[in-house]
């Protein structure tokens, strides 16, 4: 079953209030950082409190994510720790090629093997932070079966181009497309950057509508306030919901009589409309809106 | 996992709210010794001792003198901190012996 991960919430792994209470907020994913939020001195006691944390609290269905450092910066200690721990998934930064993931990987495997978890168990997902990797993008996405997504990091990416973020977004329109088309070759998530400005609501808003029309499944959020402001986008209209119990309603209505072609108000439902309509209900179970089953 | 020894003076943990802060340092000849600050010593102190001595007799640390200043800590950030306390008191900083840690944390 395709997994909805509309907000994706950042936390500093060093802060053991943040990753007892990170669950409570709605977010659909939760990523302890234990990269660029944590500083070099305390990355050996972060690493061990989401060790700790991963291994004893309940944070039902909500994903894990733990974003690592680089071999060179400890990373491979921090595979260790995450995978043994039972990470949901492990997020690589600043991912430039195809062969970043390989190498990974295979940590993960060994891990994997030596403690005895299923290999394949421990998903990766990637952030794509430079020009490089936005021209890699498709070789990244396709590079393990074990990605669940790839993700812009925006704020690296922008100074690699000589520039800087806008409100209108200009800047980002290419690698926004090309991760999310990168994303849909591989059958994968696409989830955005970012947004900086916590009090800017209004902002945060516009940027979320932009994403959504492009069609990234979501949004990385750094603080809890932005949450139900992403889900809210995220959540279809009761008009949409209608339509979506609709569609299903026909084609059930129709497999039942065993009737080949599929009609609604007059309109044909091909294959693209079923599946748009059931993320809409997806999306509307998960506010509430819509209880499985029901048509 | 091998026994770990305290080896000089080290710190772990804040004493921000739901943290703990621990200091540890040799003790030859004594055991071990926890001297214990707790706003909710009464009701929990014997719980945080406990942690405390279990973690550090798994990472097989005999002797050894701690100041622990608790602001709340679960017990799963109570056992952080002591294994990253006394890992940095080893001098242990990178190639963790992972499969020794999770031999005994369950």
């Amino acid at each position: 079953m395709e997994r909805l991960r509309r907000a994706m919430m950042f936390l500093p792994a060093s802060n053991p209030g943040m990753l007892r209470d990170a669950y409570i907020y709605g977010a659909d994913s939760i990523m302890f950082d234990l990269e660029d939020s944590v500083s070099l001195k305390e990355k050996d006691t972060s690493r061990f409190l989401v060790y700790q944390a991963v291994k004893t609290l309940d944070y039902g269905d909500t994903e894990t994510v733990v974003r690592i450092n680089s071999l060179d910066a400890g990373g491979r200690d921090d595979i260790q720790a995450m995978v043994r721990a039972g990470i949901d998934v492990i997020r690589l930064p600043k991912t430039e090629t195809a062969q970043d993931i390989i190498e990974i990987e295979e940590i993960i495997e060994e891990v994997e093997r030596q403690c005895g978890r299923e290999v394949g168990s421990t998903k990766m997902m990637a952030a794509i932070e430079s020009a490089v990797g936005v021209l890699n993008a498709v070789d990244i996405a396709k590079a393990s079966d074990r990605l669940i997504g790839i993700a812009l990091g925006a704020e690296d990416y922008v100074t690699n181009l000589h520039t800087k973020r806008s409100p209108e977004g200009q800047e980002l329109y290419f690698a926004r497309s090309m991760i999310l088309h990168a994303a849909r070759a591989a059958g994968i998530a696409a989830l955005d950057t970012v947004y900086s400005d916590v009090n800017n609501e209004e902002g945060l808003r516009k940027e979320v509508e932009i994403i959504k029309q492009l069609g990234f499944d979501g949004k990385s959020v750094i603080n809890p306030r932005q949450i139900p402001i992403v889900n809210d986008v995220f959540t279809p209209t009761e008009a949409e919901i209608e339509n979506a119990k609709n569609v299903i309603h026909a084609i059930e209505e129709a497999k039942a009589k065993g009737s080949g072609v599929i009609a609604l108000n007059g309109k044909m439902i091909d294959k693209p409309i079923v599946q748009r309509a059931k993320r809409v209900l997806m999306l509307a179970e998960a506010a509430n809106l819509y209880r499985k089953g029901e048509v | 996992m091998k026994a770990l020894t305290i080896q000089k003076q080290a710190i772990a943990g804040t004493i921000e709210s739901s943290d703990v802060q621990i200091i540890i340092d040799q003790n030859p000849g004594k055991g071990i010794e926890i001297e214990l600050k707790s706003s909710l010593e009464k009701q929990y102190g014997r719980r945080i001792r406990e942690v405390i001595e279990e973690t550090l007799a798994n990472l097989g640390v005999k002797e050894a003198k701690l100041v622990v200043e608790d602001r709340g800590a679960l017990d799963c950030t109570i056992k952080a901190r002591t294994i990253a306390v006394v890992h940095r008191s080893a001098g242990i900083t990178e190639n963790y012996d992972w499969e020794g840690i999770e031999a005994w944390n369950v």
